[in-house]
């Protein structure tokens, strides 16, 4: 996770450039979300400063968040993609949750994807949750970023 | 059209997928803000501003609550800077917010500036037109961390509240000159340290160089906004500057205002990006900019030929 500010030197080699940027049209909008209750939240605001980085507004909104309070942030924030970091272990209860809460709401429309400490054999079953990929421990952010750039639903 | 029908019943993804097209400025937008703009006007908007770090989020959740035990209904508009560089943004004010992230009376949204200076964000005040049309009682627009001309709130907001905490420097540094005068409440936050009497007389000092103000005197009050002290206090005062606008007659003169601000801004946008697109439709415009250049032409002559064609 190192190569984060790679993209925001190319993009601001000119004062043109830098107001092209601020000014673009569509900004992709990210929750960094940390459900459950463990009080490590390095990997989230790793997470949150590269995708910053690679022109993504990004809403961070702290600690130990219930589904409920995330989605309801989702939901207000009208964000295109929610990225999940759980340490706690408790995955496999929150993270499916977070998708049936959105679904209960009719939103269809958001990517919802995590990192974290998760077990490989626990992945297919998140994946089966509607969870669409998970980034283990060791991937690099621009990764991560590029699957959000190509898997965010369009919208006017 | 279906959105407004949403934002009448207050639809919340209705309301938030309207914030993020007007901040995207796409054209549907603009259709619905007609449409929603004689609904407008009821909501009270109290701006929150001051340098970073003087508590504006924290004062703007804890002043959420005591409205909400008051029964009325909150919208909170929280802007934060972009980049310059990258054009990305962290949103970070709902840390401090998270008590009210499930109640269906408040409805809290992030903005980034996106390039925009003045300490809001340039779709600022179509969003707070959004939650108004939602019908949202009060609504808190809490600036970025501002320096000391970053003025804009004032054309937002009935009731501006200046943060600021003790030991900034000497003579209040951070909230002279253009903050000073905007200033209908001055609030010194994490008044439990030292200085905050300091810096409480320095306001008043201050104050008293600046006569002349109409008959609204400024209160500068304290509080501890992590503890939750002074908020009904300032929740008071908010209440007391309203009345005060309501019993002069000046919450229509501000609201004339800005509505004139509102008025000339989109004229002169619109106005000069259609004069463009005509001017460079068969590359004049740069044949004509580079006769100023090469002093064939001068710049004030090549304006009014441009004007007359257009028929002004």
């Amino acid at each position: 996770m190192t190569e984060s500010r790679g993209e925001a030197t190319q993009a601001s080699a000119t004062g043109r450039e830098v107001n092209d940027t601020m000014s673009e049209a569509r900004k992709i909008r990210l929750l960094v979300a940390k459900p459950g209750l463990d009080g490590h939240d390095r990997g989230a605001k790793v997470i949150a400063r590269a995708f910053r980085d690679a022109g993504f507004e990004v809403i961070y909104t702290g600690l130990r968040q219930t589904p409920e309070m995330i989605v309801s942030a989702a939901v207000q924030e009208d964000v295109d993609a929610i990225g999940l970091s759980c340490l706690s272990g408790a995955h496999m209860y929150l993270f499916p949750r977070i998708v049936e809460l959105l679904r209960e709401r009719g939103v269809d429309d958001v990517i919802v994807f995590a990192g974290g400490t998760i077990p490989d054999e626990d992945i297919s079953a998140l994946k089966k949750a509607g969870i669409a990929e998970i980034f283990t421990p060791g991937t690099s952010t621009s990764v991560a970023i590029d699957f959000v750039r190509t898997h965010v639903r369009p919208r006017p | 059209m279906e959105i407004i029908e949403r934002i009448r019943q207050r639809d919340v993804r209705a309301i938030a997928r309207l914030m993020s097209l007007v901040e995207n400025n796409a054209p549907e937008a603009t259709a619905a803000l007609k449409e929603l703009y004689a609904i407008t006007g009821q909501a009270f908007i109290v701006g929150i501003t001051g340098p970073p770090g003087s508590g504006k989020s924290t004062l703007t959740d804890q002043l959420t609550k005591e409205f909400r035990g008051g029964g009325k209904t909150v919208g909170i508009i929280a802007v934060d800077p972009t980049s310059p560089f990258t054009g990305g943004a962290i949103l970070a004010d709902r840390i401090r917010m998270q008590q009210h992230s499930l109640d269906a009376g408040v409805f809290i949204r992030s903005m980034a500036t996106r390039g925009h200076l003045g300490g809001l964000a340039k779709a600022t005040g179509d969003v707070v037109n959004v939650l108004d049309a939602a019908g949202k009682e009060v609504i808190l627009v809490e600036t970025v961390g501002v320096g000391q001309d970053e003025v804009e709130v004032v054309k937002t907001a009935d009731t501006c509240v200046v943060v600021t905490v003790p030991g900034l420097g000497d003579d209040v540094q951070a909230i002279k000159a253009g903050i000073l005068e905007i200033a209908d409440i001055f609030v010194v936050n994490k008044a439990d340290r030292e200085g905050a009497d300091k810096t409480v007389a320095e306001l008043q000092a201050m104050m008293g160089l600046a006569p002349g103000r109409s008959d609204w005197s400024p209160p500068i009050l304290k509080t501890v906004a992590t503890q939750g002290q002074g908020i009904a206090e300032l929740a008071q005062g908010i209440f007391a500057h309203r009345a005060h606008l309501d019993r002069q007659g000046l919450r229509q003169t501000r609201q004339r205002e800005r509505s004139r601000a509102l008025f000339l801004e989109l004229l002169q946008e619109q106005g000069t990006r259609r004069l463009l697109e005509r001017a460079s439709a068969n590359g004049t415009l740069e044949q004509t900019i580079e006769r100023i250049a090469r002093r064939e032409m001068d710049p004030y002559s090549a304006v009014e030929e441009l004007l007359a064609k257009a028929g002004l």
